[in-house]
């Protein structure tokens, strides 16, 4: 059973990785003996099972994400979300507005606009239909200040880090509070500006930097000179 | 044209193509990847004097709707080439022979993309030839599936892409603009190198069984060769970002 690659090792789609007795993980394929990988990432292999993780992609919907999405367009009883995805997500008005409205009869502009962010779960994806997202919950609803900012879907298990020590470490040093979407969209918000522009400036080098091994300790580095200046 | 190849000499005795090289060899090949910052996925392509951009966007929504498959992503490709890109300036609509090349590319990297993940959406790829001096449906391959790659697509496999010719009774590797003007035969071959398949094979020409086996040889094993730099350049950018970071955390 020969391993071609070792852990944190760059690929590139169709590299072969192993060949014998291994299973594919997530982008590796297995045909015949041969694992391929799917996409350009790093590899991580555990207990004979060998994974990619990606540097790059697309934002694919799954049921129980949390996602942040923006408003879009409205439909006769619903609003529609980009989710950095590409599907457009539906987002039911009767979860909006307050009881007893009707959604027909009401300007649903007035309770969501068009290009405000709200903070939702994904309830619905499956191939042939729409997404569809709720945004009844703890935690979720509409996003009133603080910043949003986008980072590239591919680097949010890196941004959350094991057990989510990484996003744990940048709330407890920069003081905000961090809503992540798998989708990519972050929401921070904080007590002052200050905070808030730590906190982007640490995501914005995860997401730059995220491929590169001793991430926490570079990220720790980084929090503790700020700290001092 | 009345020039004929037996009239013109491509190839010398010795074996030497008018630009130098062997017959088995192709000319300098210089990839980039992730080079246009509002693409999903880009790449530059420089065989010789062939210079090719192509660019990548998506899985996106498919517009019109009614195009949308509901079990697969449609690959849409557009193969373009610049008014300024040949001897005698080109009309920039598309021409008969631009829509056949754009086929022909969408149907050598479709079965290397998995597009069974991205069910109702479109995957399209933009090919921009800025220079043309031969082989460059080849060169478009080769630039379409790494910016494909580099867009983050899981796909089964890169293509690699050369073409074989006939120059003087010879088989030639690569054809350029004035090979395949004057030589007997231009054969365009790509191929996923890890996987031997085959994704394009057309043929100009005529040449005998014993020549094609011989040609598709030539050909997969350029294609192998094209490969490792296609890998190179979608691995360069992260590593030169691995090296500075490295450098900066030591300091």
């Amino acid at each position: 059973m020969p391993i071609y690659v070792k852990d944190w090792d760059l690929v590139v789609p169709g590299e072969v990785l192993a060949e014998g007795d291994y299973v594919a993980g997530p982008y590796v394929y297995k045909e015949g003996n041969k694992l391929f990988a799917t996409t350009i990432g790093i590899v991580e292999s555990r207990r004979g099972v060998i994974r990619v993780v990606p540097l790059q992609g697309p934002y694919i919907p799954k049921v129980g994400d949390v996602v942040i999405g923006i408003v879009v367009d409205y439909l006769p009883t619903a609003y529609l979300l980009d989710i950095n995805s590409f599907y457009k997500a539906i987002l039911q008005a009767t979860e909006v507005l307050p009881p007893q409205k009707n959604a027909l009869a009401e300007d649903l502009s007035k309770y969501l606009d068009i290009g405000e962010a709200v903070v939702c779960k994904v309830m619905r994806f499956d191939k042939y239909s729409d997404v569809v997202v709720s945004c009844k919950g703890k935690e979720l609803g509409k996003v009133t200040e603080g910043r949003l900012i986008k980072v590239s879907p591919a680097k949010i298990p890196r941004l959350i880090g094991k057990k989510g020590s990484m996003i744990n470490l940048i709330k407890k040093e920069t003081g905000c509070k961090i809503v992540i979407g798998q989708n990519g969209f972050i929401w921070i918000k904080g007590k002052d500006p200050a905070s808030e522009a730590l906190a982007e400036k640490v995501i914005r080098k995860i997401d730059q930097e995220a491929h590169i091994s001793g991430l926490t300790q570079r990220i720790q580095l980084m929090l503790q000179l700020e700290r001092r200046s | 044209m009345s020039i004929k190849s037996k009239e013109l000499t491509l190839i010398s005795p010795d074996g030497r193509r008018l630009d130098g090289r062997r017959p088995d060899e192709i000319r300098e090949l210089k990839i980039k990847a992730g080079i246009l910052e509002n693409a999903d996925g880009s790449a530059y392509v420089e065989q010789g004097n062939t210079k090719i951009y192509a660019a990548v966007y998506g899985p996106r929504e498919v517009h019109p709707r009614h195009l949308a498959l509901p079990n697969r992503a449609v690959i849409r490709c557009r193969y373009h080439m610049t008014p300024f890109s040949v001897e005698e300036r080109k009309s920039p609509a598309p021409t008969r022979r631009e829509i056949e090349l754009s086929k022909v590319i969408r149907e050598a990297l479709t079965p290397a993309i998995i597009v069974e993940q991205f069910p109702s959406s479109a995957i399209d790829v933009f090919i921009e030839v800025i220079n043309a001096d031969g082989s460059t449906r080849c060169a478009s391959i080769i630039a379409a599936s790494v910016a494909l790659a580099s867009a983050g697509i899981p796909m089964k496999d890169l293509v690699a892409a050369c073409s074989v010719g006939k120059i003087n009774g010879v088989l030639v590797l690569d054809v350029t603009d004035v090979e395949d003007k004057y030589g007997e035969v231009d054969m365009p071959f790509a191929m996923m190198p890890n996987r031997n398949e085959i994704t394009l094979l057309q043929l100009d020409g005529i040449l005998g069984p014993e020549e094609i086996e011989k040609a598709i040889s030539m050909a997969a094993k350029a294609c192998k060769e094209i490969y490792e730099k296609q890998k190179n350049a979608l691995k360069e950018r992260y590593i030169e970002l691995r090296k500075t970071v490295e450098e900066g955390f030591r300091t």
